[in-house]
């Protein structure tokens, strides 16, 4: 990997986004590249936007990742992948889960549909496959986090990744996030 | 040995490595994460951990400990060294005793904050005491360590200032192991003439003061944290926090490699040390967060004369080209060195529209939803309603938009009792239980005492909900109880899902003569979840 790796996660409070960043970020320096990661917490608690970024690379000095320079996005709500556009370049990868949140002001899922771009997109009904699968919206983080992986969208090792989620998740929450990470659907 | 850690775990361990006996704060975005880890951790490590009421008292708690002997650390929001202010200035002119280092957390675009954009720098000016900016969790960790050393070398506490990016940002640390030890006890030695800020000696002690600031900036001029890098050029950077990682990463997307002063001090500055690097540069770009304190520093600076004579003349970037208002970020960084190296930026197309917001909103089955849609109900036309601080802040936002001012921790309390004072208008203020305890009850008092009939409404959800649920005094007062001490006669208490009390009482209470107050009492709804 000559480039560093860019990597733009968003979605709504409460769906697992900074044990996601914490994943990546793991398996990133067991795989021995530099990282950085930066997130907002306090009021996204109350249903609000979040945005993370991660970089990880040879050096990595910033945590943000700039404009246009995102090789990766994963959004776990419609509504808020929407927001990621302006991180994508022609190469972006983007994947999103097909889950939305409305609120007040918000945008249908036709108007949010028409605007996602056409190319190199995964829109996946994550939340509704979790929920049939496993009955747990909050593992379609991690499911999201194995398609990843198993289409090549991330330069990292499955097995440093799945070492990561042994190292991130409490125990009693293991065998149920390590089926969803494996889940083929 | 190396970790993954956020910028507040970072000064947790930098903290305990340095030995901290003694911790204090009070939780707030986005500092709450610090405190959280001290009362995990305390326990294993020996050191004595306390959410405080607030952050005067913290600091105040941790003046005990120095004092005593103990190594303290008190942690909080931006906001909160306004609340902790007015101890903080005697506190710069006593002196500690063992060392203190205090955390301070603002929130450039205020991601998680209401009130204003603060730039806390601006208390190292006024309170005289020496203040470090870290700009990753690599480097709150060291500096953490650094900002013990500095005060236990020249008895003044260090403020560590860090900022949204910094305290939540992630990277491998290489740290040590700590030895997990028991808790220390200290002694009180008296020593009245340090401790007592007794007139008339605050003059001597001032001179005293200032006298120690000018040891620390000689001890800053050859600190290693304040540093040169990059190859000489007639063009030069200087840059603060944040704002260093980010023209690193410019200068790599331009192509550019010019010289840059960190400055890991922001108070005292190494003066010496910004001179020498100006001179000779014809431009130099000041990269610093919020408000341009730095830029004007360095005007003054330049005005000096090196030892030898020598004077810088360079043209300063600033904020005239860098907005005041919101956090630095790349692009921002790459517009600015764009200009000073005369260089085309282009910023790549971007597709973005305007689109809108998703307020943050009370969680399913939040207790507040009842309150609020009742107040809103039964309120006559007209009816003024006081926000505050936390969770009951959504107050102000759609569907309820029951808020007519929202200022600080406690603030609406005062704020009625003016209005209340000033007009013939209803009056209610919506409170929080963590910030009825944390500044409500000298308000609370006032009220009763200067005679306004406002109603007051505590939404106690027997938690401080909004930075993460950290307790508060619930857990052994009971509000009402304070209130009736404080001399309410009229008190209820009830659950705000029997909406049909609340309402009546509501009525009844906006036609009282005296302060009446309505604590509705039920658990926040997440915790309730939780804890099934």
């Amino acid at each position: 990997m000559n480039k560093n790796f860019n990597i733009i996660i968003s979605g709504v409070g409460g769906h697992g986004i900074i044990t996601l960043i914490k994943i990546i970020d793991e398996a990133a320096f067991i795989d021995g590249y530099d990282v950085k990661s930066s997130e907002l917490h306090g009021l996204a608690q109350r249903g609000g936007s979040v945005l993370a970024h991660i970089k990880f690379g040879k050096k990595i000095y910033s945590p943000l990742v700039s404009d246009g320079s995102a090789d990766l996005v994963i959004a776990t709500e419609l509504m808020e992948g929407l927001r990621t556009l302006k991180f994508l370049n022609s190469k972006t990868q983007f994947l999103v889960n097909k889950n939305l949140l409305p609120f007040i002001g918000g945008l249908s899922e036709e108007k949010i549909m028409q605007q996602l771009p056409k190319k190199n997109i995964q829109i996946v009904e994550a939340s509704k496959i979790c929920i049939e699968k496993f009955g747990k919206e909050a593992v379609s983080t991690i499911y999201l986090l194995g398609l990843v992986i198993r289409n090549n969208l991330i330069p990292l090792k499955q097995e440093s990744v799945l070492k990561a989620i042994e190292k991130i998740v409490p125990d009693k929450y293991l065998d149920l996030n390590i089926k969803a990470f494996n889940s083929h659907d | 040995m190396k970790k993954i850690l956020l910028g507040d775990e970072a000064i947790v361990q930098g903290a305990l490595e340095a030995g901290v006996d003694f911790v204090t704060g009070y939780p707030g975005c986005p500092s709450a994460e610090i405190g959280e880890e001290f009362l995990k951790l305390g326990e294993k490590y020996g050191v004595y951990a306390e959410w405080s009421i607030n952050e005067k008292i913290a600091l105040e708690s941790a003046v005990g400990a120095s004092f005593s002997g103990l190594k303290s650390l008190v942690n909080m929001k931006s906001f909160g060294i306004n609340v902790c202010a007015d101890s903080l200035l005697p506190l710069a002119y006593t002196g500690t005793n063992a060392p203190m280092v205090i955390v301070v957390a603002d929130d450039p675009s205020n991601h998680s904050s209401a009130q204003s954009e603060q730039d806390s720098r601006q208390y190292a000016f006024l309170s005289h005491i020496p203040m470090l900016e870290p700009s990753s969790p690599k480097e709150c960790y060291t500096f953490t360590k650094l900002a013990f050393k500095i005060s236990e070398k020249f008895k003044l506490p260090v403020i560590l200032r860090i900022t949204t990016r910094v305290a939540h940002q992630r990277m491998p640390v290489d740290i040590k192991e700590v030895k997990e030890r028991k808790k220390q006890m200290g002694e009180f030695i008296k020593n009245p003439d340090q401790y007592s800020t007794l007139m008339p000696k605050t003059l001597e002690m001032k001179k005293e003061l200032l006298k120690k600031i000018e040891k620390i900036k000689l001890f800053a001029e050859t600190s290693e944290i304040n540093v040169a890098e990059g190859k000489s050029s007639k063009l030069g950077i200087i840059a603060s926090g944040v704002s260093y990682l980010y023209i690193k990463e410019a200068l790599d997307i331009l192509g550019l490699d010019l010289p840059i002063l960190k400055l890991g001090f922001f108070y005292p500055l190494p003066e010496m040390k910004i001179s020498r690097f100006l001179n000779g540069l014809e431009k130099v770009l000041v990269l610093e967060e919020i408000e341009g304190l730095l830029e004007k520093e360095i005007f003054k600076i330049m005005g000096k004369p090196l030892p030898d004579g020598r004077q810088a003349k360079a043209e300063i970037l600033g904020k005239n080209l860098l907005s005041e208002i919101g956090e630095m970020d790349i692009e921002k960084t790459c517009h600015a060195l764009a200009k000073l190296a005369n260089r085309q930026y282009k910023k790549p197309i971007i597709k973005e529209k305007a689109l809108p917001i998703r307020t943050p909103r009370l969680c399913e089955g939040c207790p507040y939803w009842y309150a609020f849609a009742t107040i809103k109900k039964v309120a006559p036309k007209g009816t003024i309603f006081g926000g505050d601080i936390g969770c009951n802040m959504m107050a102000g936002l759609n569907p309820h938009n029951i808020q007519d001012y929202l200022f600080s921790m406690g603030s609406s309390l005062g704020i009625s009792h003016g209005v209340k004072k000033s007009t013939n208008q209803k009056v209610i203020s919506i409170i929080g239980d963590g910030t009825f305890f944390h500044s409500g009850i000298p308000a609370l008092i006032n009220s009763v005492y200067n005679k306004s009939n406002q109603l007051i409404m505590v939404l106690d959800n027997r938690i401080t909900a909004m930075t993460g649920h950290q307790n508060n005094p619930g857990e052994i007062l009971e509000i009402e109880e304070i209130a009736r001490a404080c001399g309410v006669k009229n008190i209820k208490v009830l659950d705000p899902i029997n909406m049909k009390e609340l309402e009546e009482t509501i009525k009844d209470y906006l036609n009282k003569e005296e302060t009446t107050m309505i604590v509705c009492k039920r658990i926040c709804a997440l915790l309730a979840k939780r804890s099934k």
